[in-house]
C-alpha cells in the first residue's frame, strides 16, 4: 500500500489550482510531476557543489564530480545493469536512441539488412531507425498490432529473420499501455543473432526494471517521466556491446588525447558523453530513484493498477466511449487511452482542463499506431503514485459534463495519408 | 462549449455553412497539423481570378472546424490577391473567442491550406 497522503504531500504542485479548481493531474506519461526531495536535491546542488566535473582540482568540481558519478551506481543498482561503464547518461530517450542508431547503428548496419521495429511505437523509436535506414540501406520492418492492443507474435517467425540485425520495441507502449514481452522477444531475437534496444521510457519510472533478467542489449528512459528533472536520460548498454563503438559526436571529455587533425577516445562511458554533462540532471535522477525506492517499485505497480482497473470499469459505463488497448489492468501500464463518439480529443481535453483536470489529447507521437486505430487522436488519462481513486471518479464526472457541453461535428475525411495538392 | 469556446465556434462547428465538397474543384490543397494530426482539406471553384465557392472537409477540433468554416465563407465572391491577404487577426476577430497559445495552431491551419491551395493555381497558371 502506498502511504498516499505522505505522498502527496511531497509533491508541491498537487497543491495548486487550475481553472479555480484543484489540479487533477492525469498526465504523468507524459513527464511526471517532482516531489521536493528532487526539487531540494537540485537546490542543493546549486546552492553547495555546482562546478564542472572531472577536470576541475578543486573541492567543489570533485564533489560535482563525486555526485555524477554516484548517481551513475545509483542508475546502474535500480536497472541491475552489471557495470557502472553500462550507464551512458544522454539528454533522454529519444538522444539515446539516436546514440544507439549512430553509433552502434551505423557500424553495424548494411544494405539488406533489417530493422524490426512495432506498428505501436512512438516516433522517437521510428524516426531515427528511418534516417538510419535512408543511410546504411537497411530495410524497416514492422510487427503489426492486434485489435485487442497486443504485438500480433504469430508472425514473428516470419518477420524475425537472419537479416534482422536490430529489434527495437517499447516495453511499455505510451498509448495502448500494453507492457510487451520483452523477456520473450530478447530470446527469440538472439537466437537469429539480433540486437534488441527496449524503450524504457514508460517502464522504468513505474514497474520494478532488471536489464540483466531481461537480457536486452540496450535499454533506455528518460528522468523526467520518473519523477526526475527534464534534460537527464540514460542508455544503458551491455559492455560487450558498447566497447566497440565509437563516438558519433565529438566534443570534451568523450577523448583521451587530441591533436589538431586527430583524437583518441576516452574510456566507456565518457567516451559517448561528450561536453559538460546533465550534472544537475544526475543528481535529480538519483533523488527521484531514492524516491521511487522508498515507496517501493511494487508497490507503485499495484496501486496503478488499482487506478487502471478503476478507469477502465468506470470509463466502460460511459456511453459512446471508446477505450483502445489492453481490457486488464494486469496486462498494462497506468495508461487509458478513449475517444467520445463525435468529440475531437483536443476539444474533450479543453473540456476536461475547465474542470482542473490535464490529461493528453492527439497522436501521442504515435501517428501509425492512431492509423491502425483509425482515428485522428485520442485522449489520454495516466496515472501515477501520486493519483487518487477520487480523481479518477473526478475525470469520469466531467467527461459526462463534457458530453452534455459538447456536440455532433462534420463527418471526416477518408483516403490516403500525408499533404497532397491536387489541381483539376 | 460556448462557455469553452464562445457561441461562434460552437454553432460553426455544429452547423457548418461551408461543410463539404465541389463537383471538379479548380484548386483544392489538404494538409495536416503535426502538433495534433487534425486534417482539413480545402476546394475552390475559381472565375475570373475570384473564389466563385469554396467547400472544406476535416478531421479536425471545434476551433479548426470553425475557423475553416468561417475562412470558406468569407472569402467567397473575393479577387485572389484578396484572399491572400486574410490574415490570423481576421479570422480570430470572426471568431469571437479568447483563443490560448497552444491552440492558435488550430486556427490558423485552414489558412494555411487556403494559401497553398492558391499558390497551386498561381503556381499554374
Amino acid at each position: 500500500m502506498i502511504p498516499l497522503e505522505r505522498v502527496r504531500a511531497d509533491f508541491p504542485i498537487l497543491g495548486r489550482t487550475v481553472q479555480g479548481k484543484p489540479l487533477i493531474y492525469l498526465d504523468s506519461a507524459a513527464t511526471a510531476q517532482k516531489p521536493r526531495q528532487v526539487l531540494d536535491a537540485l537546490r542543493a546542488f546549486y546552492e553547495r557543489s555546482n562546478a564542472n566535473v572531472h577536470r576541475s582540482i578543486h573541492t567543489l568540481g570533485e564533489e560535482a564530480t563525486e555526485l555524477l558519478e554516484a548517481a551513475r551506481d545509483r542508475v546502474q543498482r535500480f536497472i541491475g545493469a552489471a557495470e557502472r561503464e553500462e550507464i551512458v547518461f544522454t539528454r533522454g530517450t529519444t538522444d539515446a536512441i539516436n546514440l544507439v542508431a549512430q553509433t552502434w547503428g551505423r557500424r553495424a548496419l548494411g544494405p539488406g539488412d533489417e530493422i524490426l521495429l512495432t506498428e505501436m511505437e512512438h516516433h522517437s523509436n521510428l524516426v531515427p531507425w528511418q534516417l538510419l535506414a535512408q543511410e546504411t540501406g537497411a530495410t524497416l520492418r514492422h510487427i503489426p498490432v492486434t485489435d485487442e492492443g497486443y504485438l500480433d507474435l504469430e508472425v514473428l517467425d516470419r518477420l524475425l529473420t537472419p537479416r534482422t540485425r536490430l529489434v527495437a520495441v517499447t516495453h511499455v507502449s505510451n498509448v495502448l499501455g500494453t507492457i510487451n514481452p520483452v523477456a520473450r522477444l530478447i530470446a527469440r531475437a538472439r537466437r537469429v543473432g539480433a540486437r534488441v534496444l527496449v524503450d524504457g521510457a514508460q517502464a522504468v519510472p513505474h514497474l520494478p526494471v532488471d536489464v540483466r533478467a531481461l537480457g536486452a542489449d540496450f535499454y533506455v528512459f528518460s528522468g523526467h517521466k520518473m519523477l526526475g528533472p527534464t534534460g537527464i536520460g540514460v542508455l544503458y548498454g551491455r559492455r560487450e556491446v558498447l566497447e566497440p563503438l565509437t563516438p558519433a559526436w565529438g566534443g570534451g571529455e568523450m577523448i583521451r588525447e587530441v591533436w589538431l587533425d586527430r583524437a583518441t577516445w576516452n574510456d566507456l562511458p565518457w567516451r559517448l558523453e561528450p561536453g559538460t554533462p546533465p550534472i544537475a540532471g544526475a543528481v535529480g535522477l538519483a533523488a527521484a530513484i531514492d524516491y521511487l525506492e522508498g515507496v517501493g517499485l511494487d508497490a507503485i505497480r499495484a496501486h496503478e493498477v488499482a487506478l487502471t482497473r478503476l478507469a477502465l470499469e468506470r470509463l466502460g459505463q460511459v456511453e459512446e466511449l471508446t477505450c483502445y488497448g489492453p481490457r486488464d489492468a494486469e496486462a498494462k501500464g497506468g495508461v487509458v487511452a478513449f475517444n467520445l463518439a463525435g468529440v475531437h480529443p483536443h476539444d474533450l481535453a479543453a473540456a476536461l482542463d475547465l474542470d482542473g483536470i490535464a490529461v493528453r489529447a492527439g497522436h501521442h507521437c504515435a501517428q501509425p499506431l492512431m492509423r491502425r486505430l483509425g482515428v485522428v487522436g485520442t485522449a489520454r488519462a495516466s496515472f501515477y503514485l501520486y493519483n487518487t481513486a477520487a480523481e479518477v471518479e473526478a475525470l469520469v464526472v466531467a467527461l459526462l459534463r463534457a458530453q452534455d457541453l459538447l456536440g455532433l461535428r462534420p463527418s471526416g475525411l477518408s483516403g490516403p495519408a500525408g499533404p497532397r495538392a491536387s489541381r483539376t | 462549449m460556448a462557455l469553452l469556446y464562445g457561441e461562434v465556434i460552437l454553432q460553426r462547428f455544429r452547423h457548418p455553412l461551408r461543410h463539404g465538397e465541389l463537383p471538379s474543384p479548380d484548386a483544392a490543397f489538404e494538409d495536416v497539423n503535426p502538433l495534433c494530426g487534425d486534417r482539413i482539406r480545402l476546394e475552390l471553384r475559381l472565375a475570373d481570378g475570384e473564389v466563385e465557392a469554396a467547400r472544406f472537409r476535416g478531421d479536425a477540433c471545434a476551433i479548426a472546424t470553425a475557423s475553416a468554416d468561417l475562412l470558406a465563407e468569407m472569402i467567397e465572391g473575393r479577387p485572389l490577391r484578396e484572399v491572400l491577404a486574410i490574415g490570423r487577426e481576421t479570422l480570430l476577430e470572426a471568431l469571437r473567442a479568447e483563443i490560448r497559445p497552444s491552440r492558435l495552431g488550430c486556427v490558423t491551419l485552414p489558412l494555411d491550406v487556403l494559401r497553398k491551395a492558391v499558390q497551386g493555381v498561381r503556381g499554374a497558371a
